[in-house]
């Protein structure tokens, strides 16, 4: 026996072009009468066309990028290149793979609960009036517009040659920590202005604490943005070059201790190709950059999917 | 004689007996603007006492002087007593605990984005609750008691944004019940609901009043007139008038109560 659900789902699933009377919808009008309506309104078919333009445009050149890369990098992608040790031989791609998540990694840990913790105080603890929010909140702005050299080179001057006596991945990690920083806030920030105040009054109506309804109903409910910010701060600290050459150096090794030097995979594709011998192998490993990207995206995604679908 | 009566439905305390709540003399502002002015008003356990009175006139406000949801909004300060079980809510009392004896319906029905039990289960949880078969049965019961059990036992683990206005409202209920408070405040809780949702949830409020204190902010005068046992009519930050249902409606003593419940104005 069908369910009587599936009975009605099936009796009024229509056929694409017309009713069940076989009569043609009339609030879908067919695409000679959509351009009659738009030669009486032809700056309106303009505007249609140029926003479509700009679309196919921003699709276009990401697909033209990323197809150039494989094209170009595919062919290059030896076993060779995967060995875990480098020399000049292999060429191997895996020590800078390892430190782009080793640093990438311990910054987020770092910058995370910083950054989450400066919105939560931002928004749940002070008022919107508040001169010392102001001030804090430019103070964010301002480094998130910062370029990442400056920030290399403060890390350079603060971390290797004063803290740290020498290029190491510690010196990249806490650089791209303070880089990362306001861009963790803001977004956390925002995610959390988004919360309705109606949730925190339910809270609170029901006797929790602040505590409790900034960790039980706040945070919760802005969890994919936060998430979403935290994803721009691992594309930011993948993609980053500049203040990281400053920092972590560009051996091609993952060292023995935080301490030691060792370059990320943007680096180590930044000296193959600007080298000029391995420029293929630099191809290859723009490949593998790009992946890794992907991969953490489509793993944010999952992660924040998870959540809506709890709520 | 009268005292002895006081004292079936009343808390003592020492010789005192004092009704559920004892608002004396209230005043609040919000900044320089006072939105009320000298109030003063006693509301009985196990009855329902409706708040009237058109926009702005401070009803709303008067009712979030009771579990002090006010605290929240910035500059707004409450000179005045507000007597709970003869207790001053404003005299050192742990405003969690308060907000645990005096649960709070709002306007609009706001549950929590997630399932419907977890919604249920916050208050519990809260409170101290951590064993899973006591919040099973506080779940089951809440819902029994709001009357919306039926409809949603089986959808327990699905999302609360997705039922109707009617079952979330009715849900936050369930939720504010679910705590164990003593009083029911309701926050104009049908305004935003259609006329059938409205009818359960009166129904429902008359159920209600033989456990709980409920008391009931409503711009309508039908509703107010249907359901409650007293009613308090405010104007401009003053309570006007306060007495039985019966006698503000059909002998109203001051002439604004009059010219408002008459349509006159508001």
């Amino acid at each position: 026996m069908r369910s009587a659900t599936a009975v009605i789902k099936q009796k009024f699933t229509p056929p694409p072009s017309c009713d069940l009377k076989g009569r043609p919808f009339v609030n879908k009008p067919s695409l000679r009468k959509k351009l009659a309506e738009y030669k009486r309104h032809p700056f309106s078919l303009v505007m249609l066309a140029l926003v479509i333009l700009s679309a196919l445009i921003t699709a276009a050149i990401v697909l033209w990028i990323v197809i150039h890369v494989i094209i170009q990098g595919a062919p290059n992608l030896k076993a060779s290149l995967f060995e875990l040790e480098y020399d000049s031989e292999n060429l191997s791609l895996m020590p800078a793979f390892f430190n782009t998540l080793i640093i990438a990694g311990m910054a987020l840990i770092i910058a995370v609960p910083i950054g989450v913790a400066a919105a939560v105080f931002l928004t749940e603890y002070t008022s919107s009036t508040n001169k010392f929010v102001a001030v804090v909140r430019m103070a964010a702005e301002t480094l998130a517009g910062i370029p990442s050299i400056v920030y290399g080179i403060f890390g350079m001057i603060l971390f290797v040659e004063m803290l740290f006596k020498g290029f190491s991945l510690i010196a990249g990690i806490l650089t791209m920590a303070i880089m990362i920083l306001p861009l963790v806030m803001r977004t956390t920030e925002e995610a959390l202005r988004a919360v309705p105040d109606t949730f925190r009054e339910g809270s609170f109506a029901l006797g929790a604490g602040k505590l409790r309804t900034i960790f039980r109903v706040v945070l919760p409910s802005a969890m994919p943005g936060i998430i979403a910010g935290v994803i721009l701060a691992f594309g930011r600290v993948v993609g980053e070059t500049a203040a990281l050459i400053y920092t972590s150096g560009t051996v091609k090794a993952v060292p023995d201790s935080l301490l030691g030097s060792g370059e990320t995979l943007a680096i180590h594709m930044y000296t193959l190709s600007s080298e000029g011998l391995h420029v293929n192998e630099a191809w290859a490993t723009a490949i593998v950059l790009i992946l890794l990207v992907l991969v953490i995206n489509g793993a944010a995604e999952f992660v924040s999917n998870k959540f809506r679908k709890k709520y | 004689m009268i005292n002895n009566d006081l004292k079936q439905i009343g808390y003592t305390r020492g010789d005192k007996v004092f009704p559920k709540f004892r608002v004396k003399d209230l005043d609040l502002f919000y900044g320089n603007f006072q939105a009320l002015k000298s109030v003063d008003m006693d509301m009985e356990a196990n009855e329902i006492t409706a708040l009237i009175g058109p926009s702005g006139c401070g009803k709303s406000t008067f009712l979030k002087t009771l579990n002090r949801m006010n605290d929240i909004v910035p500059g707004c300060r409450v000179s005045g007593s507000v007597l709970l079980d003869g207790t001053d809510v404003y005299g050192g009392m742990d405003v969690n605990l308060l907000r645990k004896r005096v649960g709070m319906v709002f306007q609009k029905p706001n549950p929590f984005p997630s399932s419907v039990y977890d919604n249920i289960a916050y208050g519990p949880k809260t409170h101290g609750v951590r064993k899973k078969s006591e919040l099973d049965d506080i779940v089951e019961s809440s819902l029994r008691q709001a009357a919306i059990w039926d409809e949603l036992k089986d959808r327990l683990k699905k999302s609360a944004l997705g039922l109707s206005g009617g079952q979330q409202q009715r849900l936050c209920i369930a939720r504010a019940l679910a705590v164990r408070p003593d009083v029911l405040l309701m926050d104009e809780p049908t305004s935003a609901l259609d006329p059938i949702s409205t009818g359960k949830i009166e129904e429902l409020a008359q159920e209600l009043k033989k456990e709980y204190t409920i008391v009931i902010v409503t711009h309508n005068m039908q509703q107010a007139a249907r359901i409650s046992d007293k009613t308090g009519f405010f104007l401009l930050g003053e309570l006007i008038e306060f007495g039985a249902t019966d006698e503000v409606f059909d002998s109203p003593r001051d002439k604004r109560t009059e010219d408002y419940i008459t349509g006159r104005f508001g």
